[in-house]
């Protein structure tokens, strides 16, 4: 499924506008980064996709459908939203978690049935996960929670996944095995925009990027294209030094004061 | 401690099986003596013709006063329970309580005032009943007229209006008669079961069936609910109007419970605490085992209420006296 962004504006009331004439698009299977500083309106652009937020104004299409015209149950079919991993307040098992997000196959007043508890656990099995089934979700390790809450959007059915810094709470390890597991998952058709504070991970895993600066969309672009040291520097105001590796394989960045 | 749902099963069943053995238990004693015998022979002489082989005091004591009484507690510790279940969940927060949303204290007030009034005790418990719910829509009215955190505006909201509303009790308990009335507004502050009669079983299970049967049906959403709002929107609920309809629900139960016994204090924190302990917090089971335990709690509170001393104690200074301990022993062994 494909996502496109037309003109969009956002402002909060009495606010500063947020988002000013924001427009791309994403198509199926695409894994794309936005790259942006804190407070840039990177959570409201994703808001305003998941129609959290309704007082824009442009148009966003999911499917080549306005997002507008589709009710909250089938634009959760669509669209999944997986957010940083935090404590819960109350303890559910690994395999309960997973199964709230087949909610909105349910019908009604209904509680999952035989048909839900199948789509959590291939959802578990997908993500190579089906051993901490019945574990409790507040027990497991960071990283594991960051899985059991993409299973709880692949359980969802949604093949569009919006992740608002998922590794932003994980350690070195946890963060490479979250990633590489979201890359597998966009080389299966799921399209997926991350949104990342860390530009090396855009050039090791993403397809492309998207940086956000003042409310307007500054770069749009293969992460080899768009990403140099003149970029870093608008959009966090650091001189680093972009190095090619094995070839032009990998990037890194390195600051500046570093190398002098 | 948690179970996964499928070993859950079990408990409930004997959760239920323990409520029926307590249920039997408490039908027996008393200052009046009834044997098993007499006891299950009353029961039964009212579906199946049998000779009487017991007295007809036996006979008043057992369904006039007794059994009455046995219902009703069950069914208040129940609803109770359900209600402190429900509004933790929705509130996400585990230290919610019916008395938040002032649900109690609206009771209180409006039956004071009957009471003050001289009115019967059909018309003291439609007061309570309207008077909570009047609280509570303020207490929901007020905290979505303020921004920011909807769940704490709506916990600093339950607060301030509860505080207006006990402000109206403390005035009537001054004004009132210290020779009649005021006993009994007092008493009724304090919570009991002694008025529980044939005549309120027959009416009070009707409001709590229709605060139950929305919470129980609920009760898969109910979990999606104790996740962040943003993120429960995500997947499709429309929590606006299922909060809504739990709140109401849950507010309903907190009335009619409290119009019928007066102010039971802690019931409606601890069971659920208990319960969440015991089948962990999946609603799907933690809210019949609050139910079952609710109604286990209070009625064996009850038992002792009225059978500790020749005098009847309040329910309400045993509740707490129970709860309160217990509920510090839960919190200290949370932190270990």
């Amino acid at each position: 499924m494909s996502i496109e962004v037309k003109n969009v504006r956002f402002a909060y009331s009495r606010g500063k506008t947020v988002l000013d004439d924001i427009s791309f698009q994403i198509p199926d299977g695409e894994f794309v980064c936005l790259l942006g500083p804190n407070g840039v309106g990177k959570s409201t652009l994703f808001k305003c996709i998941l129609r959290l937020l309704t007082g824009y104004s442009g148009e966003i299409f999911i499917s080549g459908v306005d997002s507008g015209s589709l009710s909250a149950k089938e634009l959760s079919r669509r669209v999944a939203y997986i957010p940083q991993s935090a404590a819960a307040i109350f303890n559910y098992t690994v395999k309960d978690t997973v199964l709230m997000g087949t909610t909105a196959t349910v019908d009604g007043l209904h509680s999952p049935g035989k048909r839900e508890e199948l789509c959590a656990d291939q959802a578990l099995e997908l993500l190579n996960i089906q051993d901490l089934k019945d574990r409790m979700f507040t027990r497991i390790s960071g990283g594991e929670r960051q899985l059991v809450l993409i299973a709880r959007a692949l359980a969802q059915q949604a093949r569009i996944l919006l992740m608002d810094e998922p590794t932003a709470n994980l350690d070195y390890g946890n963060q490479l095995r979250v990633l590489e597991k979201i890359k597998a998952l966009s080389q299966n058709g799921y399209t997926v925009l991350q949104s990342t504070h860390n530009p090396e991970q855009a050039f090791w895993y993403a397809d492309r990027v998207l940086a956000v600066h003042g409310g307007k969309l500054i770069a749009d672009g293969a992460p080899e294209k768009v990403m140099d040291s003149a970029l870093l520097k608008t959009l966090y105001q650091i001189d680093v030094s972009i190095e090619s590796l094995h070839g032009g394989k990998a990037h890194v960045c390195l600051p500046k004061k570093l190398l002098s | 401690m948690s179970l996964n749902r499928k070993k859950s099963i079990p408990l409930l069943v004997f959760m239920f099986l323990l409520l029926l053995v307590t249920a039997v238990f408490s039908l027996l004693i008393g200052r009046f003596d009834i044997s098993i015998r007499e006891c299950f022979g009353i029961l039964l002489s009212k579906i199946f013709p049998i000779e009487p082989y017991w007295t007809k005091v036996q006979n008043n004591m057992l369904t006039l006063v007794r059994l009455p009484r046995i219902v009703i507690a069950i069914l208040v510790g129940s609803s109770l329970a359900v209600a402190g279940t429900s509004y933790q969940c929705i509130f996400r927060n585990p230290m919610c309580a019916p008395d938040i949303l002032g649900a109690s204290t609206g009771a209180a007030f409006g039956a004071s005032l009957a009471i003050l009034l001289g009115k019967s005790n059909m018309t003291i418990t439609i007061w309570a009943f309207l008077s909570s719910m009047v609280c509570v829509l303020l207490v929901l009215f007020f905290s979505r007229l303020c921004r920011g955190n909807q769940i704490l505006n709506l916990i600093l909201a339950g607060i301030m209006v509860g505080s207006i509303f006990s402000a109206g009790n403390s005035y009537i308990k001054m004004i009132a008669d210290p020779n009649n009335t005021l006993p009994a507004i007092t008493y009724w502050l304090m919570g009991s079961l002694s008025g529980a009669d044939t005549k309120k079983m027959s009416y009070i299970w009707i409001p709590l069936l229709i605060g139950m049967v929305p919470i129980f049906l609920l009760r898969w959403k109910i979990n999606i609910l104790t996740l962040d709002d943003d993120e429960a929107k995500t997947m499709g609920i429309n929590t606006r109007l299922t909060r809504t309809v739990v709140i109401l629900a849950a507010t309903l139960l907190t009335a009619a419970s409290v119009s019928v016994s007066g102010i039971i204090g802690w019931v409606g924190l601890v069971m659920p605490h208990i319960a969440r302990k015991l089948v962990g917090d999946d609603c799907r089971i933690l809210i019949p085992a609050s139910a079952l335990i609710g109604g286990i709690f209070l009625l064996l509170v009850d038992d002792l209420a009225r059978n500790l001393y020749t005098i009847e104690l309040p329910l309400g200074i045993l509740t707490s006296l129970i709860g309160a301990p217990f509920f510090l022993y839960l919190m200290i062994r949370r932190r270990e």
